[in-house]
Protein backbone atom coordinates (compact mmCIF):
# COMPACT_ATOMS: atom_id res chain seq x y z
CA UNK A 1 0.00 0.00 0.00
CA UNK A 2 0.90 3.49 -0.93
CA UNK A 3 2.71 5.12 2.38
CA UNK A 4 0.32 7.63 4.04
CA UNK A 5 1.39 11.08 5.23
CA UNK A 6 -0.04 12.81 8.00
CA UNK A 7 -2.29 16.02 6.83
CA UNK A 8 -1.73 16.86 10.05
CA UNK A 9 2.70 17.32 9.71
CA UNK A 10 2.78 21.24 9.40
CA UNK A 11 0.96 21.75 12.60
CA UNK A 12 2.32 18.70 14.55
CA UNK A 13 4.61 20.03 17.01
CA UNK A 14 6.21 17.31 18.98
CA UNK A 15 6.60 18.59 22.93
CA UNK A 16 4.87 20.68 25.45
CA UNK A 17 2.46 23.62 25.12
CA UNK A 18 0.42 26.29 26.40
CA UNK A 19 0.25 26.66 30.25
CA UNK A 20 2.03 23.56 31.17
CA UNK A 21 4.59 25.07 34.53
CA UNK A 22 2.39 23.05 36.81
CA UNK A 23 2.69 19.73 34.54
CA UNK A 24 0.98 19.15 31.29
CA UNK A 25 -2.88 17.91 31.66
CA UNK A 26 -3.76 17.02 28.35
CA UNK A 27 -1.68 14.28 26.01
CA UNK A 28 -2.24 14.73 22.13
CA UNK A 29 -1.79 12.02 19.23
CA UNK A 30 -2.60 10.67 15.94
CA UNK A 31 -3.01 7.24 16.12
CA UNK A 32 -2.79 6.45 12.69
CA UNK A 33 -4.10 3.04 12.49
CA UNK A 34 -3.42 1.02 9.31
CA UNK A 35 -7.83 0.40 8.56
CA UNK A 36 -10.46 2.38 9.20
CA UNK A 37 -13.73 0.87 7.97
CA UNK A 38 -17.25 1.84 7.88
CA UNK A 39 -19.40 -1.57 7.89
CA UNK A 40 -23.70 -1.03 7.29
CA UNK A 41 -26.20 -3.89 7.84
CA UNK A 42 -29.06 -3.78 5.46
CA UNK A 43 -32.52 -3.35 8.12
CA UNK A 44 -33.12 -6.78 9.97
CA UNK A 45 -29.45 -8.54 9.30
CA UNK A 46 -27.64 -6.49 12.51
CA UNK A 47 -27.09 -9.99 13.99
CA UNK A 48 -25.39 -11.38 11.03
CA UNK A 49 -23.10 -7.98 10.99
CA UNK A 50 -22.46 -8.23 14.35
CA UNK A 51 -21.11 -11.96 14.26
CA UNK A 52 -18.99 -10.77 11.02
CA UNK A 53 -16.74 -8.82 13.17
CA UNK A 54 -16.79 -10.77 16.02
CA UNK A 55 -15.17 -13.24 13.33
CA UNK A 56 -12.78 -10.98 11.84
CA UNK A 57 -11.54 -8.86 15.00
CA UNK A 58 -12.73 -11.39 17.91
CA UNK A 59 -14.39 -8.32 19.34
CA UNK A 60 -17.95 -9.17 20.84
CA UNK A 61 -19.79 -5.57 20.98
CA UNK A 62 -22.35 -4.99 23.73
CA UNK A 63 -26.05 -4.50 22.86
CA UNK A 64 -27.03 -0.79 22.74
CA UNK A 65 -27.26 2.16 20.58
CA UNK A 66 -23.38 3.54 20.47
CA UNK A 67 -22.13 0.23 22.44
CA UNK A 68 -18.46 -0.34 21.72
CA UNK A 69 -15.30 -2.10 23.00
CA UNK A 70 -11.54 -1.91 22.02
CA UNK A 71 -8.69 -4.25 22.38
CA UNK A 72 -6.07 -1.55 22.34
CA UNK A 73 -4.89 -2.65 18.56
CA UNK A 74 -8.67 -3.13 17.41
CA UNK A 75 -11.33 -1.38 17.78
CA UNK A 76 -15.35 -0.99 17.57
CA UNK A 77 -18.47 1.05 18.05
CA UNK A 78 -22.15 1.65 16.63
CA UNK A 79 -22.09 4.96 15.04
CA UNK A 80 -25.61 4.81 13.84
CA UNK A 81 -28.49 2.37 13.46
CA UNK A 82 -27.08 -1.05 12.26
CA UNK A 83 -23.43 0.61 11.80
CA UNK A 84 -20.38 0.58 12.49
CA UNK A 85 -16.75 1.81 12.96
CA UNK A 86 -13.92 -0.89 13.27
CA UNK A 87 -9.98 0.34 13.30
CA UNK A 88 -7.18 -1.97 13.42
CA UNK A 89 -3.34 -0.97 14.34
CA UNK A 90 -2.59 -3.13 10.59
CA UNK A 91 -3.95 -2.55 7.41
CA UNK A 92 -6.04 -4.93 5.32
CA UNK A 93 -9.39 -4.74 7.46
CA UNK A 94 -11.81 -4.20 4.62
CA UNK A 95 -10.62 -7.10 3.04
CA UNK A 96 -11.11 -9.12 5.26
CA UNK A 97 -14.42 -8.50 6.26
CA UNK A 98 -15.44 -8.36 2.44
CA UNK A 99 -16.00 -12.02 2.53
CA UNK A 100 -18.16 -12.44 5.84
CA UNK A 101 -20.05 -9.61 5.32
CA UNK A 102 -21.70 -10.63 1.96
CA UNK A 103 -24.36 -8.28 -0.08
CA UNK A 104 -27.05 -9.90 1.40
CA UNK A 105 -25.80 -8.77 4.93
CA UNK A 106 -24.69 -5.07 4.19
CA UNK A 107 -22.04 -2.96 3.09
CA UNK A 108 -18.17 -2.47 3.81
CA UNK A 109 -16.41 1.13 3.26
CA UNK A 110 -12.94 1.23 3.45
CA UNK A 111 -12.31 4.73 4.68
CA UNK A 112 -8.00 3.95 6.19
CA UNK A 113 -7.26 7.29 3.36
CA UNK A 114 -10.17 9.35 4.19
CA UNK A 115 -10.38 9.93 8.15
CA UNK A 116 -7.89 10.66 10.46
CA UNK A 117 -7.73 9.78 14.15
CA UNK A 118 -6.35 11.80 17.00
CA UNK A 119 -6.29 10.72 20.06
CA UNK A 120 -6.87 12.77 23.79
CA UNK A 121 -5.71 11.77 26.91
CA UNK A 122 -5.44 12.94 30.33
CA UNK A 123 -7.32 14.27 33.25
CA UNK A 124 -8.54 17.22 31.41
CA UNK A 125 -9.47 15.55 28.16
CA UNK A 126 -13.61 15.71 28.62
CA UNK A 127 -12.79 19.57 30.17
CA UNK A 128 -11.71 20.25 26.56
CA UNK A 129 -13.67 18.25 24.58
CA UNK A 130 -16.65 19.83 26.15
CA UNK A 131 -15.59 23.21 24.76
CA UNK A 132 -16.30 21.64 21.10
CA UNK A 133 -19.17 19.05 21.50
CA UNK A 134 -22.33 19.74 23.11
CA UNK A 135 -22.90 15.84 24.56
CA UNK A 136 -22.54 14.85 27.97
CA UNK A 137 -18.62 13.23 28.18
CA UNK A 138 -19.24 12.31 32.14
CA UNK A 139 -18.36 8.31 32.22
CA UNK A 140 -21.93 7.48 33.66
CA UNK A 141 -23.15 8.87 30.57
CA UNK A 142 -20.47 7.96 28.17
CA UNK A 143 -18.69 4.43 29.05
CA UNK A 144 -15.38 3.16 28.59
CA UNK A 145 -15.52 1.38 24.40
CA UNK A 146 -19.07 3.78 23.69
CA UNK A 147 -18.87 5.88 20.51
CA UNK A 148 -20.57 8.86 19.37
CA UNK A 149 -21.84 10.81 16.51
CA UNK A 150 -21.45 14.53 17.12
CA UNK A 151 -20.69 17.78 14.90
CA UNK A 152 -18.18 20.74 15.56
CA UNK A 153 -18.89 23.84 13.77
CA UNK A 154 -20.02 21.47 10.50
CA UNK A 155 -17.21 19.00 11.01
CA UNK A 156 -18.65 15.77 11.47
CA UNK A 157 -16.61 13.66 14.35
CA UNK A 158 -17.27 10.18 15.76
CA UNK A 159 -15.84 9.95 19.50
CA UNK A 160 -14.84 6.52 21.11
CA UNK A 161 -13.85 6.88 25.05
CA UNK A 162 -11.01 4.14 25.01
CA UNK A 163 -10.18 5.08 28.53
CA UNK A 164 -11.72 6.59 31.60
CA UNK A 165 -9.66 9.78 30.40
CA UNK A 166 -8.55 8.89 26.90
CA UNK A 167 -11.15 9.16 23.82
CA UNK A 168 -9.98 8.78 20.08
CA UNK A 169 -11.80 10.90 17.54
CA UNK A 170 -12.26 10.58 13.55
CA UNK A 171 -13.05 13.22 11.67
CA UNK A 172 -12.77 14.06 7.85
CA UNK A 173 -9.44 14.21 6.89
CA UNK A 174 -9.60 17.10 5.22
CA UNK A 175 -10.83 18.44 8.38
CA UNK A 176 -8.43 16.87 10.18
CA UNK A 177 -5.62 19.79 10.27
CA UNK A 178 -8.05 22.82 11.44
CA UNK A 179 -9.58 20.11 14.26
CA UNK A 180 -5.99 19.77 15.38
CA UNK A 181 -5.30 23.78 15.00
CA UNK A 182 -8.36 24.14 17.56
CA UNK A 183 -8.14 20.80 19.90
CA UNK A 184 -4.63 22.59 20.26
CA UNK A 185 -5.53 26.18 21.41
CA UNK A 186 -8.42 24.37 23.67
CA UNK A 187 -6.02 22.48 25.24
CA UNK A 188 -3.32 25.56 26.11
CA UNK A 189 -4.85 26.33 29.05
CA UNK A 190 -4.05 23.77 30.90
CA UNK A 191 -1.02 22.68 28.96
CA UNK A 192 -0.77 19.70 26.80
CA UNK A 193 1.85 17.48 25.14
CA UNK A 194 1.89 16.43 21.58
CA UNK A 195 3.67 12.90 21.29
CA UNK B 1 -34.02 22.76 22.26
CA UNK B 2 -33.30 19.15 22.87
CA UNK B 3 -34.58 16.58 20.60
CA UNK B 4 -33.90 12.83 21.72
CA UNK B 5 -32.62 11.05 18.82
CA UNK B 6 -33.90 7.17 19.64
CA UNK B 7 -30.52 6.38 18.97
CA UNK B 8 -28.12 9.07 20.12
CA UNK B 9 -30.11 10.22 22.99
CA UNK B 10 -31.05 13.92 24.02
CA UNK B 11 -28.70 16.45 21.42
CA UNK B 12 -28.72 19.80 20.51
CA UNK B 13 -31.47 21.34 18.01
CA UNK B 14 -28.06 22.32 16.01
CA UNK B 15 -27.34 18.98 15.22
CA UNK B 16 -30.66 18.28 12.95
CA UNK B 17 -31.52 19.33 10.12
CA UNK B 18 -35.44 20.21 9.41
CA UNK B 19 -37.21 17.91 6.82
CA UNK B 20 -40.60 19.38 6.19
CA UNK B 21 -44.02 18.48 7.33
CA UNK B 22 -44.64 15.18 8.43
CA UNK B 23 -48.41 15.43 7.45
CA UNK B 24 -48.02 15.41 3.58
CA UNK B 25 -48.84 12.51 1.47
CA UNK B 26 -46.78 12.38 -1.58
CA UNK B 27 -49.20 11.14 -5.19
CA UNK B 28 -48.13 8.10 -6.95
CA UNK B 29 -44.85 9.59 -9.08
CA UNK B 30 -47.20 8.40 -11.76
CA UNK B 31 -50.22 9.89 -10.60
CA UNK B 32 -51.62 12.99 -13.07
CA UNK B 33 -54.25 14.13 -10.29
CA UNK B 34 -53.04 17.91 -10.26
CA UNK B 35 -55.19 18.72 -7.27
CA UNK B 36 -53.46 15.71 -5.17
CA UNK B 37 -49.84 17.22 -6.30
CA UNK B 38 -51.20 20.75 -5.39
CA UNK B 39 -52.28 19.86 -1.95
CA UNK B 40 -48.60 17.99 -1.73
CA UNK B 41 -46.65 20.86 -2.43
CA UNK B 42 -48.44 23.59 -0.51
CA UNK B 43 -51.39 22.83 1.35
CA UNK B 44 -50.17 22.86 5.37
CA UNK B 45 -51.96 22.44 8.25
CA UNK B 46 -49.75 25.19 10.40
CA UNK B 47 -51.57 24.37 13.91
CA UNK B 48 -51.01 26.15 16.79
CA UNK B 49 -50.04 22.81 18.79
CA UNK B 50 -48.43 19.40 18.34
CA UNK B 51 -47.16 19.64 14.47
CA UNK B 52 -46.35 16.29 12.60
CA UNK B 53 -42.73 16.98 11.43
CA UNK B 54 -39.55 14.68 9.87
CA UNK B 55 -36.17 15.59 10.96
CA UNK B 56 -32.89 14.13 10.11
CA UNK B 57 -30.32 14.17 12.93
CA UNK B 58 -27.87 15.21 9.93
CA UNK B 59 -25.21 16.08 12.78
CA UNK B 60 -24.85 12.62 14.12
CA UNK B 61 -26.08 9.13 13.71
CA UNK B 62 -27.84 10.93 10.18
CA UNK B 63 -31.24 8.68 11.08
CA UNK B 64 -34.35 10.47 9.96
CA UNK B 65 -36.82 11.18 12.45
CA UNK B 66 -40.91 11.35 13.17
CA UNK B 67 -41.07 13.97 15.69
CA UNK B 68 -44.17 15.90 17.11
CA UNK B 69 -43.00 19.37 18.20
CA UNK B 70 -45.82 21.47 19.61
CA UNK B 71 -45.67 24.81 17.45
CA UNK B 72 -46.41 27.39 20.91
CA UNK B 73 -43.92 25.85 22.99
CA UNK B 74 -41.54 23.66 21.49
CA UNK B 75 -41.99 21.02 23.38
CA UNK B 76 -41.70 17.55 21.57
CA UNK B 77 -43.56 14.99 22.90
CA UNK B 78 -42.92 11.87 20.53
CA UNK B 79 -39.82 10.76 18.27
CA UNK B 80 -39.46 7.84 16.68
CA UNK B 81 -37.44 6.77 13.31
CA UNK B 82 -39.04 7.49 9.90
CA UNK B 83 -38.16 3.88 9.18
CA UNK B 84 -39.82 2.19 11.72
CA UNK B 85 -38.51 0.21 14.78
CA UNK B 86 -35.13 -1.33 14.32
CA UNK B 87 -33.64 -4.13 16.09
CA UNK B 88 -32.16 -4.09 19.78
CA UNK B 89 -28.49 -3.58 18.52
CA UNK B 90 -29.61 -0.22 17.09
CA UNK B 91 -32.36 1.09 19.77
CA UNK B 92 -30.91 3.07 23.17
CA UNK B 93 -30.97 0.52 26.50
CA UNK B 94 -33.53 2.23 28.80
CA UNK B 95 -30.55 3.13 31.13
CA UNK B 96 -29.26 5.25 28.85
CA UNK B 97 -32.31 7.14 28.13
CA UNK B 98 -31.59 10.66 30.43
ZN1 LIG C 1 -29.05 10.31 16.18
Amino acid sequence: MAERQSPLEPELHVGSHGNFEHGVEILLTETRPGSIVQLAAWPGEEKKLIAAIRGVTGLALPDGAGGGLSDGVKSVFGFAPGKFTVTDEAEGLAAAFAKPVTPAIGTVTDLSHGRTAIRIAGPKAEWVLSKFFAIDFALPAFPVGAGRSTTHHDVFAQIQRTGTDQFDIYVFRSFARSFWEALCHASEEVGYEVQ
Amino acid sequence: MLITCPYCGPRDVIEFTYQGDGNRERPDPASQNFEAWNAYVYDRLNPAGDHNEIWQHSGGCRAHLRVVRNTLTHEISSVAFVRGDHSSAARRKAEDKP
